[in-house]
């Protein structure tokens, strides 16, 4: 299990990294590689040059404000876990990121690298979609910001062209009366889920005003379901618009019964965490 | 590129356990393969080859990483360790590697390398383990001979170990004073 040969530049300016892909039509952006490498080792991926974005300056950020949490491309996702201000904006990234892969992965994995590699198995594309945060990514042509709901368009597939860098992500803090809550169901401790749930909502004098779901690896992007008008059979709202599908791992059916076990569950939490906030 | 081209290769400065090695690799050498063919140091054992089973886990400026997920040229500006840089400078074994042997922690040693690294790190993060926090720290890690009860003890026995050689050091800082 050997990658294929391909071109390497390791830039130390952004221009310089921009200028690369622009001017190779293969190219591929290295970041963790946590994904990327095993592609290659398997010869899933075979790219004709790797431009490894490791050396550019001002990108390990992860920065909070009163609007969020901005984390650079090459903050990995152990650095936005271990950041106590991150958690505070935004609790819901600490609650995911715990289940992403092991720390070991995560100590090299970055965060806007999962959300890019679009992988609708893993938690935090989903995330960024539930939360309606944005990526901002670069080309020789410019910057711009793509929403959550623009990013995902097919399986492992972002809208990303393919000479966009991919600098910064932003999720936003939790507004006061809103809350999240997480849970996944996976076959050993650190594998990719079987069913993940998280849940958003708002609440106004213990109403809730707004209530939305997001699921991990019951469709082929991550998928947000708006439960609001649903709340008395919300796993059936979502079941509607998933498409949960048989593997190796688990057959269609039980995932559409973790779902329907999973999204009351999660929703109750979300409540609950809401309520706490308000008191605490 | 054509067959009969010679493939590119990299001049790359590693630094793994405070020795400088300079080697020359294609782009898409592996970290874990640089480490064990150019550099000589095959302490660090390769297993699935894509991230799962932990074996090849290194410590990168002190965090375990996988070091079959990165590749060599992208490793310049780390400070590495291997399994081979955890013994202490006169060569004795390190507090992990002592509590290994104490426990049988260890049957063929395959994995071992990689439990080592991983352990290290995370009883620098976390000194005092409990049982459960212990099997968490290892959680990452596959051993074939599923030999878990006893890696999970070794944890816990480095702890002490560690803890035994802070207390001695205390005490001879102690001595000292009480010298002076």
């Amino acid at each position: 299990m050997k990658p294929a040969p391909f071109a390497y530049l390791r830039p130390a300016t952004l221009e310089d990294a921009l200028a690369a892909l622009a001017g190779q039509q293969g190219a591929k952006v290295l970041a963790g590689g946590q994904s990327l490498v095993p592609l290659l080792s398997m010869r899933l991926a075979a790219p004709s040059m790797l431009v490894d974005i490791n050396a550019l300056p001002g990108l390990g950020h992860v920065t909070t404000a009163s609007d969020g949490v901005r984390i650079g491309a090459l903050a990995r996702h152990a650095d936005v876990l271990g950041s106590t201000e991150a958690a505070a904006s935004q609790p819901l990234l600490a609650m995911a990121l715990r289940h992403v892969a092991h720390p070991t992965i995560r100590n090299r994995g970055t965060t806007v690298g999962s959300l890019v590699h679009a992988d609708a198995a893993a938690e935090m594309p989903m995330v960024l979609r539930l939360l309606e945060g944005s990526v901002d990514v670069a080309s020789v042509r410019g910057r711009r910001t793509i929403p959550a709901d623009e990013l995902f368009v097919g399986p492992l597939e972002s809208t990303l062209a393919h000479d966009e860098i991919a600098v910064e992500a932003w999720l936003p803090a939790l507004a006061p009366g809103a809350g999240v809550a997480f849970q996944e169901i996976a076959r050993r401790h650190g594998d990719y889920a079987l069913v993940g749930v998280a849940a958003h909502v708002e609440t106004d004098g213990g109403e809730v005003t707004r209530a939305r779901v997001g699921f991990v690896s019951v469709s082929d992007v991550p998928v947000v379901v708006d439960v609001t008008h649903a709340l008395d059979d919300p796993a059936g709202a979502a079941l509607a618009e998933l498409e949960p599908a048989d593997d190796i791992h688990a057959t269609a059916a039980y995932r559409a019964h973790l779902v329907k076990v999973l999204t009351p569950r999660v929703l109750a939490d979300a409540v609950h965490h809401a309520r706490e906030r308000k008191t605490a | 590129m054509s067959t009969s081209q010679a493939e590119e290769l990299h001049e790359v400065r590693l630094h793994v356990n405070g020795s400088v090695h300079e080697v020359r690799v294609p782009a898409r050498r592996l970290l874990s393969d640089a480490l064990r063919h150019d550099c000589g140091l095959t302490g660090t054992h390769v297993g699935c080859e894509h991230g799962v089973c932990g074996a090849c886990t290194i410590l990168v400026d002190g965090r375990p990483v996988r070091s079959c997920l990165m590749l060599a040229v992208s490793a310049v500006d780390a400070e590495i360790t291997t399994v081979e840089g955890l013994t202490e400078p006169d060569g004795s074994l390190s507090p992990v590697q002592q509590a290994f042997a104490d426990c049988h922690g260890l049957q063929c040693g395959f994995c071992t390398p990689g439990f080592l690294t991983t352990i290290t790190a995370g009883l620098a993060e976390n000194p005092d383990p409990t049982e459960d926090e212990a099997r968490e720290m290892i959680a990452g890690n596959l051993c074939r001979c599923t030999g878990y009860q006893n890696i999970v003890k070794s944890v816990l026995r480095a702890s002490e170990i560690q803890a035994e050689i802070e207390a001695e050091i205390e005490a001879g800082t102690e001595h000292e004073r009480g010298d002076a």
